[in-house]
């Protein structure tokens, strides 16, 4: 249980280091909202692979399905919510795939925490309020190595809250004796203690202010390369992305509109999408710019035109957006490790030349 | 510490201020303790005995309210609670002494049982939201609705009168002598068992209710979601995520549900002539038995009390937020 497969790993993650080697990969997952006849459908048949060692970006506007998608992916999801389809791979350890989706309830149970683990939004009610952390540290070790002896767990409960930076005697606090930032760093130290190969953060940093975000964050980019975990982050901070991230998915609607690596999502956006939701954040170098955000609000869900859900928005809308849904295919420049979902970039619909901006 | 300090105060200015009440509650009562004996009596008592048993009773000395309020103090600390009107010349703290146990035995049983029953009940349901557990909802609203002298009253008629499996009424066989023998306590038990019956099935569903919607609440926390996305095993995230935060309020509803273990049972006692405290209360009241009355009030207050301290202190045990200022 060493981590040894930090080899994979470079001190600047290159892009796709290995995309042969996905840890986990989603396929075609569906989640409706309402289990009567005209059920919601959140999540609309979502692919998407992390590769080893990878830190993939979730963004989009909330509402949107990102965690949704962390939820379905680790049948968390709670009522009314239902998978209604697809497959979610974990590549265990032991190089064995197992579907997520498809465990008994045993097996879940045992894959959780030790393949994957995940960090949710609420620094502040993710801890339970009547234990100490050191309780809450140790029952997670306790119930996936059962034969662990307890001064040893403890000791480990001691190592993991250095790891992130608290000194050892705060295992005998409680949860509210704790600031928000302590908090979610007790959650990441938490999520680690089995070392699994994938971290899901659910935006773990929005409770907290900015200077605490950011510490937060680079603690977990620096566990990551010294413990060689693979990370899922979601969060609607695009620029927060575009530093830390490998690769940045990009949701609406229920849907991937676009994947890339995450500065080219940043210097040269694919999908109009993409590129509002990056007017909509401060660059983080060159010029000040006007912000522009994106007008309109995202769809409700429960009633769907047909087309392409962002068409309503969308400046370079055609007449074919509002017909036909677009699915995720090569950019029109064709580049590698590219995808995006939108009829700009279907050849043979473009009158002319695709519009400036994504065409940089 | 100071936490402690502060809830003993408080607790101390509390005792006062019921006691204080408790002894002004009966002078304000219309009606004298002499006519009611002697309209009870039905004129076979003398009316020239009227004089002698104010006399008797102590009501012909003419003191001020001031001067009755210390004597009163001054013989509650000696632990006398003065001679009851009606039995004559019993001191109250006898009468209090002989029905406070049966109360307290028969309720405080029943409360317990209820209490444990309808919270484990009450988790399971509410952990298995949304599926037919939730049909079983109805049935215990309905047991909740339905006022205690009706659920009393049909249980004597069927249990007691039509099929004679039970006694409708009292406390053990007449026919034996009150001792710890196995036969007299399997009397009581049997003489109990109806009653306490009644009281358990009518509150065990206000329990049920209680839990079953705290942890329907308990069950959304994001910490539950976290129990169960590091694999623990169901039954610890049900017993030690959710009904362990769930239980926090039950435990202090509890604890005040204990209080009223010693005045709440009038009508349980009525129904079923118990011979406890409500019981002697109701007597007392009937019959302006003004120390009677006062004693049992205040035992009754008492046990309120204690009832919430104990309430305040397990609260404090099991919930480490309302600690902090201790530190």
């Amino acid at each position: 249980m060493s981590p040894t497969d930090t080899s994979t790993q470079t001190s600047t993650p290159t892009p796709a280091a290995t995309p042969s080697d996905p840890v986990l990969e989603i396929r075609n997952l569906s989640v409706d909202y309402g289990f009567g006849d005209d059920p919601t459908h959140v999540l609309r048949e979502v692919s998407l692979t992390l590769n080893r060692g990878e830190v993939l970006g979730l963004a989009g506007e909330s509402g949107c399905g990102k965690s949704t998608l962390a939820y379905a992916a680790t049948r968390l999801l709670p009522p009314p919510g239902l998978i209604t389809g697809g497959e979610v791979w974990l590549t265990g350890r032991d190089g064995k795939r197992a579907d997520l989706l498809a465990l008994s309830d045993a097996e879940l149970r045992a894959a959780r925490w030790r393949d994957i683990a995940i960090v949710f939004q609420g620094a502040m009610s993710s801890l339970n309020p009547v234990y100490r952390i050191e309780r809450q540290l140790i029952d997670g070790i306790l119930a996936h190595r059962p034969r662990t002896r307890r001064a040893e767990a403890r000791e480990r409960a001691a190592e993991l809250l250095r790891l992130v930076g608290i000194s050892a005697d705060r295992l005998r606090s409680y949860p509210h004796q704790l600031s928000g930032g302590m908090r979610q760093r007790v959650m990441i130290a938490m999520a680690l203690a089995l070392e699994p190969q994938v971290l899901i953060m659910d935006e773990p940093t929005t409770a907290l202010d900015v200077v605490m975000q950011r510490q937060i964050l680079e603690q977990v980019m620096e566990l990551r390369e010294r413990l060689g975990f693979s990370v899922v982050l979601i969060t609607h901070d695009v620029s927060l992305l575009v530093e830390v991230a490998d690769r940045i998915a990009v949701m609406y609607a229920g849907e991937i509109v676009e994947t890339a690596v995450a500065r080219d999502v940043y210097a040269k956006p694919r999908h109009p999408y993409s590129a509002g939701l990056l007017g909509s954040f401060p660059p983080l170098h060159g010029p000040r710019r006007e912000l522009t955000g994106i007008p309109g609000a995202p769809p409700d869900l429960s009633k769907r035109p047909p087309g392409c859900p962002f068409a309503p928005r969308c400046p370079h809308a055609m007449d074919v957006c509002r017909v036909e849904l677009p699915v995720l295919g090569r950019t029109a420049q064709a580049e590698e490790g590219r995808l995006v979902a939108c009829h700009l970039h279907t050849s043979g619909l473009v009158d002319g030349e695709l519009p400036e901006l994504l065409a940089r | 510490m100071r936490f402690l300090l502060r809830r003993v105060v408080f607790y101390a200015l509390t005792a006062w201020a019921a006691i204080t009440i408790n002894f002004f509650i009966p002078r304000m009562l219309p009606g004298d303790p002499v006519t009611a004996l002697l309209g009870r009596m039905q004129g076979r008592i003398d009316s020239g005995a009227e004089q002698s048993l104010r006399v008797l009773f102590g009501l012909d000395q003419d003191l001020g309210l001031w001067e009755q309020y210390v004597e009163y103090w001054r013989m509650l600390l000696r632990g006398d609670l003065g001679l009851s009107f009606t039995h004559f010349p019993t001191p109250v703290a006898d009468i209090v002494n002989q029905s406070l146990p049966w109360t307290v035995g028969l309720v405080g049983v029943a409360t317990v049982i209820a209490f444990v029953i309808g919270t484990l009940a009450g988790s399971i349901l509410g952990w298995r939201r949304g599926t037919w557990a939730d049909s079983l909802l109805p049935v215990a609203t309905f047991f909740q609705a339905v006022p205690y002298f009706w659920l009393g009253l049909i249980t004597i008629a069927v249990l007691s009168v039509n099929l004679g499996w039970f006694p409708s009424s009292g406390s053990y066989d007449r026919g034996l002598v009150p001792a710890f023998t196995g036969e007299f306590i399997g009397s009581v038990i049997y003489y109990g068992f109806l009653p306490a019956l009644t009281v358990v099935v009518s509150s065990v569903a206000g329990w049920v209710l209680g839990m079953r919607n705290m942890m329907v609440t308990v069950s959304s926390e994001d910490y539950v979601t976290v129990a169960h996305a590091k694999g623990l095993p169901e039954r610890q995230v049900m017993l030690g995520y959710a009904a362990r935060n769930a239980v926090l309020p039950q435990v202090s509803s509890f604890a005040l549900s204990l209080g009223f273990v010693v005045g709440g049972t009038l009508i349980m006692e009525m129904v079923f002539s118990y011979q406890g405290i409500g019981y002697t209360l109701y007597q007392a009241v009937s019959t302006h038995d003004y120390p009677l009355m006062q004693g049992c009030f205040l035992v009754i207050t008492l046990a309120v009390l204690v009832a919430n301290m104990v309430a305040d202190l397990a609260y404090a045990l099991l919930d480490p937020r309302t600690r902090t200022e201790d530190r």
